[in-house]
């Protein structure tokens, strides 16, 4: 390992459990209320839900309009799942149950992804984006008439097994999973079909497969987001999950910077904290959240961070060393 | 070089914006006041049933305080929007109860996102009345919270009664539009009371919610003829519906249900002489509803007030009842006082049952009659 690696590790490392700890001691001296920490576990959703997103959208560079869908095969088979697991009895540790419903709320949704994806992908743009919002209805359409999972009344019974402890946690794992995944001999394949499908092919990519691969790698993550999603509410109604939600994370993923996914995490944490902030505002509340994201697109269309990466390392370099560095995850130019 | 400067003096305009506005929305007035919050769809789809709701708590609220307030506190009501979404919903109303404080909580007005809350009400055993969500699982297990509305079987129930005794009908014939649980609901508990009543269910007709033709069913209840066909739908099923069957000449009476109201604006000509079920009336000779309806109108330039604003206003009424009867803001005792409400305002006496739901409320019987809606009589199911 060299040494830029172990450094960034350790700052990596220690910069999450300090930040752990400092909401640790807010939620122990009571300033963090169960209301700050519902928005807390929300963010931490929309950040697995919007970088998920982001590795179709902004890696493979397609128009990926039917996320909401996804999430929800992720939220009703890991319900369904978890609350047969519960019914049997069998005396499981929460955390474990948790862990064992988003695995395959995430496989089922892999599964779907991979199924959908594999015809659908020969598209390409505005088509794939009708093809994909074509696919998130009929997935929402079928929960509504499906009468096992409650229909359109919503699937009740759930047990609450997320708190902010382990959400924080699995969130910091599936960053770096992500992260690993956008740097791996796949990642860079899928940027490369980004940034010319042709040439990628000449070069011996299959790009099919590629693009059929981030797919399903999105839904898998979808579907874990929809999972945890499922056992924070304890209840899923099939409306939640309709168009504008699936255009509300594409609005993140743009917003931070489409193929960053530090820039989808800061999107993310905006988004989800600002109209909670805007509350104040009553009915004009949504006037203003959308004012804000119009003023966001005139004076950054390119997102927050563009293609950009933001790295604590090199930022701290940056403050010691005052060397202005550019990073990005496919190591390209910052546009 | 200037761009990353404009970047940054953005950014931190954004997150001073962000300090600012939780700021001004945290600052609450003294402690002389009894806060109660207030969640349902301000913005978004169901909009309509969320500001309708509020402007009928709105001005339950001003009356209360313009008749001394309760135990000489002034009420507060701190209306957060749902958006009609679940999420949202869970966050207004962990907002009100660690922000604000509140004491008591009116809503939510849609049944999901009251479903969704549910829960987190429970295990703070916040004193909770919702106005209008009709789903039975809201109440059920749930000793903290009430509803000011009547379940949809119970209209269904009030709808048999008062074809059986009333119109002295013997026979019905039913339309259910399949895959709609408040049509299918409505029209289970009519068949079941009017058999029971001693009545027959000549027929029993489906059609679905995107359906644009009924000829076929309507050509069947003309040749059966039976007294009364019951239709519990909305309006733009239902309207068509009339249009037909007074083409085809059909003479029986057709009866339905709350989702009639606002037919006879479109519908006059095919409603006529026909009847629904509904919260309450607007010529009801009663003096607390032309009261209601009067004060109604001024505070919201000269609209008319729907039921959804009738039971936000009872809502807020009957809830702040219980917290002068409790005399004090112990969530305990409030609960305790709810269970033991006896108040009778726009939409009928409302008490409890066991879980929570109005007991013997009254059942308005409307006619349409010219265009106009007209009180018939109340029922209450025994």
């Amino acid at each position: 390992m060299d040494k830029n690696k172990r450094k960034a590790y350790i700052i990596n490392t220690i910069s999450i459990i300090s930040l752990y700890l400092v909401f640790f001691i807010l939620i122990q001296t009571k300033v963090m209320n169960k209301y700050f920490m519902g928005i807390a576990i929300m963010t931490c959703i929309m950040i697995i839900m919007a970088m998920s997103l982001n590795i179709v959208a902004g890696f493979l560079g397609e128009m990926a309009l039917g996320h909401a869908g996804f999430m929800a095969i992720g939220a009703y088979s890991s319900a369904y799942f978890s609350i047969a697991l519960m019914d049997t009895g069998f005396p499981l540790p929460n955390i474990i149950v948790l862990i064992l419903a988003m695995l395959v709320g995430g496989m089922v949704t892999g599964i779907m992804g991979f199924l959908i994806g594999t015809p659908t992908l020969r598209l390409r743009g505005d088509y794939l984006g009708i093809v994909t919002i074509g696919f998130s209805e009929i997935i929402r359409i079928f929960f509504i008439n499906f009468e096992p999972t409650g229909g359109a009344a919503g699937l009740k019974g759930i047990t609450k097994l997320v708190n902010f402890n382990n959400v924080y946690w699995i969130t910091i794992v599936i960053i770096i999973l992500m992260f690993t995944f956008g740097r791996s001999k796949q990642g860079r394949a899928i940027i490369s079909i980004r940034e010319d499908e042709i040439a990628s092919e000449a070069a011996g990519i299959p790009t099919t497969r590629y693009k059929v691969l981030a797919f399903t790698v999105s839904s898998f993550f979808a579907g874990i987001g929809g999972a945890l999603y499922a056992h924070y509410q304890a209840f899923v109604e099939p409306s939640k999950f309709g168009f504008m939600f699936s255009i509300e994370m594409f609005v993140i993923v743009v917003l931070g910077g489409l193929g960053s996914l530090t820039g989808s995490i800061v999107a993310a944490i905006v988004l989800t904290v600002l109209p909670e902030m805007l509350r104040g505002f009553a009915e004009y509340r949504l006037l203003v959240y959308s004012l804000a994201l119009i003023v966001m697109m005139i004076f950054r269309p390119q997102g927050m961070l563009g293609r950009s990466e933001f790295s604590l390392t090199k930022f701290i370099d940056s403050l010691i060393l005052r060397k202005d560095i550019k990073n990005s995850i496919d190591g390209g130019e910052t546009r | 070089m200037k761009k990353k400067v404009v970047s940054v003096l953005l950014a931190v305009l954004f997150c001073a914006s962000i300090f600012t506005f939780a700021g001004c929305s945290s600052s609450g007035s003294g402690k002389d006041t009894i806060k109660i919050g207030f969640i349902g769809p301000l913005s978004g789809d169901a909009a309509i049933y969320g500001t309708s709701a509020k402007a009928g708590a709105d001005l339950a609220v001003k009356e209360i305080n313009a008749a001394g307030g309760i135990n000489g506190k002034n009420i507060e009501l701190i209306a957060y929007d749902s958006k009609g979404d679940q999420t949202e919903a869970i966050n207004a109303y962990n907002r009100l109860r660690d922000q604000d404080q509140v004491v008591a909580v009116i809503g939510g007005v849609l049944s999901g996102e009251t479903l969704a809350m549910k829960d987190i009400m429970v295990q703070d055993n916040m004193p909770v009345l919702s106005p209008t969500a009709t789903a039975v699982d809201v109440t059920a297990n749930a000793p903290n919270i009430f509803r000011a509305c009547f379940l949809d079987d119970y209209q269904g129930v009030a709808a048999a009664n008062f074809s059986t005794s009333n119109l002295s009908a013997k026979t019905a014939a039913v339309m259910i539009c399949k895959g709609n649980p408040y049509s299918e609901g409505v029209s289970a508990a009519f068949e079941g009371a009017f058999t029971a009543n001693g009545g027959t269910i000549a027929d029993e007709e489906s059609y679905s919610a995107s359906d644009k033709d009924y000829s076929a069913q309507l050509t069947k209840i003309k040749e059966l003829n039976p007294d009364v066909v019951f239709v519990p739908d909305y309006v733009q099923i239902v309207g068509p519906i009339l249009q037909k069957a007074k083409e085809m000449g059909i003479t029986a009476k057709f009866i339905g249900a709350d989702g009639w109201d606002g037919v006879q604006t479109e519908y006059a000509d095919a409603a006529q002489g026909n009847y629904f079920t509904n919260h309450y009336a607007a010529d009801s000779p009663s003096e607390t509803v032309q009261n209601f309806i009067k004060a109604y109108k001024a505070a919201n330039s000269n609209k008319d007030p729907n039921s959804f604003a009738a039971l936000g206003y009872d809502a807020v009424h009957t809830m702040a009842e219980a917290i002068k009867s409790a005399g004090s803001t112990d969530s305990k005792a409030i609960i305790t006082a709810l269970n033991n409400t006896n108040y009778t305002g726009v939409t009928g006496t409302l008490k409890f049952d066991s879980e929570g739901n109005p007991k013997d409320k009254e059942v308005t019987i409307i006619k349409i009659d010219g265009g106009q809606l007209k009180f018939e009589t109340t029922i209450v199911n025994k």
